[in-house]
């Protein structure tokens, strides 16, 4: 009973400790510095002040970073059982994926604005892409390394090749794809972010949160600012969130790496 | 001449790619009922052997029959029991027993009765709903028998499936694989590395020497069915036992690492 206890009051002192630290950051600027960080209160009164196009830039950036993470989610899954077919296949193939990954955001967001416009599609197609690359590497990874028994075992009861896969090799990738979709997860709202700030446009109510950032910016709204990363963070933090909700959904009843309930 | 042999092996040799032969000349066969146990030296391709009766690895040479047909035409009359349990991670007790019927087609309610047989039969029906990092080795294993009798396997290919238990549970796990072949009758080939367990279980003992693998000797074992704990303290039994030893001794000095 003292567990679960601690593991709220641990984290909530560790931030209350974090909060202390940065006001006092903060009163040791002098008078004419203090702009440079605001203080807790500032940020806070700043996320009150401007919380109608906060919520409206929030909206608009996971509805970006959803779409592109969830089209990384199919689409990977999909070219991972593709490639899981043959080395050949995986050889000919991933130089091409590893270069799609290196290719920086900023440089991909231009030719993006001129395929889709800039906007909402933009920010998806980048998020898929900087999504894509984990997924697919992780989720092929975990197709190839069925436990060989396994398959033998498949082998003599006369599986057929959709059998396979769907009863054999899925489920036993389940864990790779969860750590792929855990990492994708962690880098799809920046990645969401960084496009908005290349590719997004206020047009409409298109702007995202990294369009906000740049325009308080430039108004030199630090505060404002400093509100914008925050909202960022807790976009961040919910999307892990729901990933780590249905891994633990999928897995704990079998999984090594969940505790198990029956000790 | 009775019934006709249900496996046969006529001068089978195997190799893996280039590699030295690793069976070679190997003749050997089972009639319905039989219970034939392999015993011989770590590495005189007893896995090897019934791997080629599995249909899972191709002969090099000879010819081996089963059920009148090759092996790989013969698979959906056997069932195949390994070292280790292999059973899906992910499935419970009742759905891995219902794998091998699932993926041969077969409709739910056949599944389902199948399925109740089983697990009645290795004594495990109240764990039916439990994952199998929630059972014990031995119940993994009964779990992993489970399996491929729901088959109604004419041929039960067993390879050291108790190796891993302790001595009382491995006891126990033969006497009633002893019980269930009184209900059931199949043919087995049964690989060990205990002659007790060789002597208690089988009707025949076939004794293997290594490099290349070939069959050293045949010692039949005839006790009486049905076979009980006493049986293991009778003198025939103790007598086979001794006896088996002896081949095997000798077989392991011959093509064994020399002792210091
Ligand atoms: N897939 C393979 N490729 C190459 N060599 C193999 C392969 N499988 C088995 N061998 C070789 O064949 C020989 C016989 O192996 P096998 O597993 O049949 O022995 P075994 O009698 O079952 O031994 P143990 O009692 O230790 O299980 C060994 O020398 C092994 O190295
Ligand atoms: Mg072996």
């Amino acid at each position: 009973m003292k567990k679960p206890l601690l593991h709220v009051l641990l984290p909530a002192a560790a931030g209350v400790a974090f909060l202390a630290v940065w006001q006092g950051a903060h009163l040791s600027l002098s008078e004419d510095s203090r702009f440079l960080l605001p203080s807790p209160g500032g940020v806070w009164q700043a996320m009150l002040d401007h919380r109608e196009s906060l919520i409206r830039a929030t909206l608009n950036t996971a509805e970006g970073a959803l779409a592109g993470f969830g089209l990384a989610v199919v689409v990977s899954t999909v070219i991972s059982v593709l490639l899981s077919l043959s080395p050949w296949v995986r050889r000919a193939f991933y130089p091409y994926l590893m270069a799609l990954q290196m290719t920086p955001l900023p440089v991909l967001a231009p030719i993006c604005v001129i395929w889709v416009g800039a906007g909402l599609k933009s920010v998806a197609l980048l998020t898929f892409v900087i999504s894509f690359f984990p997924l697919v590497v992780n989720t092929t990874q975990g197709l190839i390394s069925t436990d060989r028994h396994l398959v033998e075992l498949f082998q003599l009861y006369g599986a057929r090749p959709w059998q396979n896969l769907v009863l054999l090799r899925i489920p036993a990738a389940l864990p790779y794809f969860f750590t792929g979709l855990r990492i994708a997860a962690t880098i799809a709202p920046i990645g969401a972010v960084v496009a908005d700030m290349n590719a997004g446009t206020s047009a409409g109510d298109g702007g995202g949160l990294g369009f906000r950032a740049v325009i308080f910016a430039s108004q030199a709204k630090y505060a404002a600012l400093f509100a914008t990363a925050v909202t960022t963070c807790v976009l961040g933090f919910l999307l892990n969130a729901l990933v780590l909700l249905i891994a633990w959904i999928s897995l704990h009843h079998w999984h090594d790496s969940y505790e198990r309930t029956d000790r | 001449m009775s019934a006709p042999n249900l496996v046969e092996f006529r001068d089978v040799a195997k190799c893996f790619g280039d590699g030295p032969a690793v069976l070679s000349g190997v003749n050997l066969s089972a009639r319905p009922g039989d219970l034939v146990a392999l015993i011989g030296p770590s590495g005189c391709g007893k896995s090897t052997l019934l791997r080629l009766v599995a249909g899972l690895s191709p002969l090099s040479g000879g010819e081996l029959i089963v059920d009148g047909r090759s092996p790989g035409e013969a698979a959906g009359e056997l069932a195949f029991v390994f070292q280790e349990a292999n059973l899906l991670p992910w499935l419970t007790v009742a759905q891995n027993v219902e794998v091998p019927l699932r993926l041969r087609g077969a409709p739910a309610a056949e599944r389902a009765r199948a399925r109740e047989r089983v697990l009645e039969l290795v004594r495990l029906a109240e764990r039916a709903d439990a994952y199998p990092r929630q059972l014990s080795g031995g119940q993994k294993m009964r779990v992993s028998l489970a399996r491929a009798l729901s088959v109604s396997p004419r041929i039960l290919l067993l390879d050291e499936p108790f190796g891993a238990l302790d001595e009382m549970t491995r006891e126990h796990l033969n006497e009633e694989l002893l019980g269930i072949r009184e209900a059931t009758g199949w043919t087995a080939f049964f690989v060990t590395h205990s002659v007790a367990e060789a002597v208690f279980l089988s009707s025949r003992i076939v004794v293997m020497a290594a490099n290349p693998g070939r069959v050293h000797a045949e010692i039949n074992v005839p006790l009486a069915y049905p076979r009980t704990a006493e049986t293991r303290v009778s003198r025939e039994y103790l007598d086979l036992v001794a006896q088996v030893s002896r081949v095997l001794r000798s077989v392991e000095d011959a093509t064994g690492p020399a002792a210091p």
